[in-house]
């Protein structure tokens, strides 16, 4: 167990009829950046809460930090930070005092951890009098992730902290999760942007309340079964369709300006090209690709269903 | 895509929204084409917000002619309503209602018969294939399903415009692309789609994309066009070298 922070065996929760994870296990190392991917209804949140000792497990063994969740739930939330999906600082706190309310609960100042925050801290300094409820979605998030980390805890539990956060906001942020990283602080952190897996060490990819496959981003991108072709032509539309209806094809789906066709064999170029332009496309292009995620993802669902 | 460059479903002049000293749209200038997909982009607190609640009659402009579907946003705010359509993750149907209760809600809002709610519901419910579910709880289905059937109320008074509002956080990635299926056929069927999002991918699927920074628009055209000018590869690079030069 030395070698790790969190330990989750078999763990199983209900709510009601709905089985929101079932028998899931995983396991993070210390300092690890850590990514739970997935959509809504994954049973994200759920992990998150039995990991930070707010909902018990029907089934099944968590330790984080050698702690057992159920048992030593005092320790763990001594030592543990945790970042809600829902903003859940105080609307009618400003900024400074929200971070305040975090250090005095814990029994700490915000002057003896400044260090781990600053970075952080001093872009949503210019606001510190203003009222939490009135910031933007970037600084909400900086302001949260702040008051998750004012008691320097040795694990941190991000859920979906970049949902609803733009492009930009969401690179700066994974900026500073690599730099709390380096700082010693293991991260589990969930989302549902298939890109962001890529900037992790180390992913579960979930769907309805199970993983569908555990293992660095790399590893799982070499796993992608099929060969993968980005296709245009001057008619995107009908390219889709017309795609689906390849001989060879498995899938065909849009990735922003093309479209990612998967086949059962190598296809070449000729081929391809005639059976286009006999549905009067023009200015095809074709080139073999490697998948990224978000394609490994699709795959890995269709497997499922 | 069929639009029509010579009919703009959207004019918006100079439009100014001002919070007390705090302006959130500086002077926007645009137009939004009849039939075409629209994106709307821009980092959170970019003023998009504030512009979409304007569009939508919903707040008054501090300055600037805006026009929505031929009418005026100041005088003739419930004229526009009318003639929209509204979709967002945040909002979309209630809970506790079931798929035909939800439908007949908003179609009763919006001022259609009971006979027209009736056969569009039956045609609704049979091209979502969902005919057997019509008694089921908005809170028993998954997301994707919620989403798509929230898009499809929006449209059901068959409004010239559709607003959707980050539409498709959150979906897994094949509901998402079904989404954008979607958003393709009602475009075909000449609703005009204006439409916002975080993922940069789906700005490709615009006809036009508009980015926002700091309440002015600093870049409007197609997505080909756009790469060109910024000489980026993607959207997201196209997005990255304006949101970060602010």
């Amino acid at each position: 167990m030395g070698d790790f922070s969190v330990v989750v065996n078999q763990v199983s929760k209900s709510y009601g009829d709905v089985k929101a994870i079932e028998n899931i296990s995983f396991s993070v190392k210390k300092d690890e950046l850590y990514g739970l991917i997935g959509p809504d209804g994954s049973g994200k949140t759920t992990i998150f809460r039995i990991l930070t000792t707010l909902l018990l497990a029907d089934t099944g063994i968590a330790i984080v930090e050698g702690f057992d969740v159920v048992k030593d739930y005092k320790a763990i939330r001594k030592i543990s930070g945790y970042m809600p999906g829902r903003f859940s600082l105080y609307h009618d706190l400003s900024v400074e005092e929200n971070l305040q309310f975090y250090a005095t609960i814990f029994g700490t100042t915000i002057q003896k951890n400044y260090d781990l925050i600053k970075d952080i801290y001093v872009q949503s300094e210019p606001f510190k009098n203003r009222k939490a409820g009135k910031l933007s979605g970037g600084m909400k998030q900086k302001l949260a992730l702040s008051c998750a980390l004012i008691h320097q805890p040795t694990v941190l539990f991000l859920d979906e902290p970049t949902t609803g956060v733009d492009a930009v906001s969401r690179k700066e942020f994974w900026e500073m999760l690599k730099n709390l990283q380096q700082k010693g602080i293991t991260i589990i952190v969930s989302t549902p942007y298939m890109d962001e897996a890529a900037l992790c060490d180390k992913v579960a990819l979930m769907q309805k309340g199970q993983i569908l496959s555990i293992d660095t981003p790399e590893k799982i991108v070499q796993q992608y079964k099929f060969p993968l072709y980005r296709v245009l032509s001057d008619d995107m539309y009908s390219l889709h369709n017309d795609l689906n209806d390849f001989p060879e094809a498995i899938s065909a789906h849009r990735f922003g300006d093309a479209i990612h066709l998967a086949s059962n064999q190598e296809i070449n170029y000729e081929d391809i090209y005639e059976f286009l332009t006999n549905k009067g496309h023009q200015q095809v292009e074709f080139q073999k690709i490697t998948p990224d995620i978000e394609d490994c993802f699709m795959a890995l669902m269709k497997d499922e269903n | 895509m069929k639009t029509n460059s010579e009919n703009s479903i959207i004019k918006v002049e100079n439009l100014v929204k001002k919070f007390g000293g705090f302006v959130a749209n500086d002077h926007l200038t645009f137009n939004v084409f009849e039939g075409e997909i629209f994106g709307f982009l821009g980092a959170n607190g970019a003023g998009k917000t504030t512009a979409i609640k304007i569009l939508c009659g919903l707040s008054a402009p501090t300055s600037g002619d805006v026009e929505v579907a031929g009418y005026d946003v100041y005088k003739q705010t419930e004229k526009i309503k009318k003639n929209i359509g509204y979709m967002s993750q945040k909002f979309s149907l209630y809970e506790n209602l079931t798929i035909k209760e939800n439908i007949r809600f908003f179609a009763g809002i919006y001022g259609l018969s009971g006979k027209v709610i009736k056969a569009r519901m039956n045609e609704l419910l049979e091209s979502l294939q969902i005919t057997h579910l019509k008694d089921a709880l908005i809170s028993s289905l998954p997301l994707g399903w919620k989403q798509k059937l929230a898009f499809s109320i929006a449209i059901f008074h068959k409004p010239k415009i559709v607003f959707l509002d980050e539409p498709t956080g959150g979906v897994d990635p094949i509901t998402r692309r079904q989404f954008w299926d979607m958003i393709y056929e009602t475009a075909r069927s000449g609703i005009t789609v204006f439409v916002t999002t975080h993922y940069m991918d789906e700005a490709e699927y615009c006809d036009r994309v508009s980015i926002m920074v700091d309440g002015r628009i600093d870049a409007l055209d197609t997505p080909a066009e756009l790469k060109k000018t910024f000489s980026a590869t993607n959207m997201d690079e196209v997005f990255l070298k304006l949101a970060r030069s602010s």
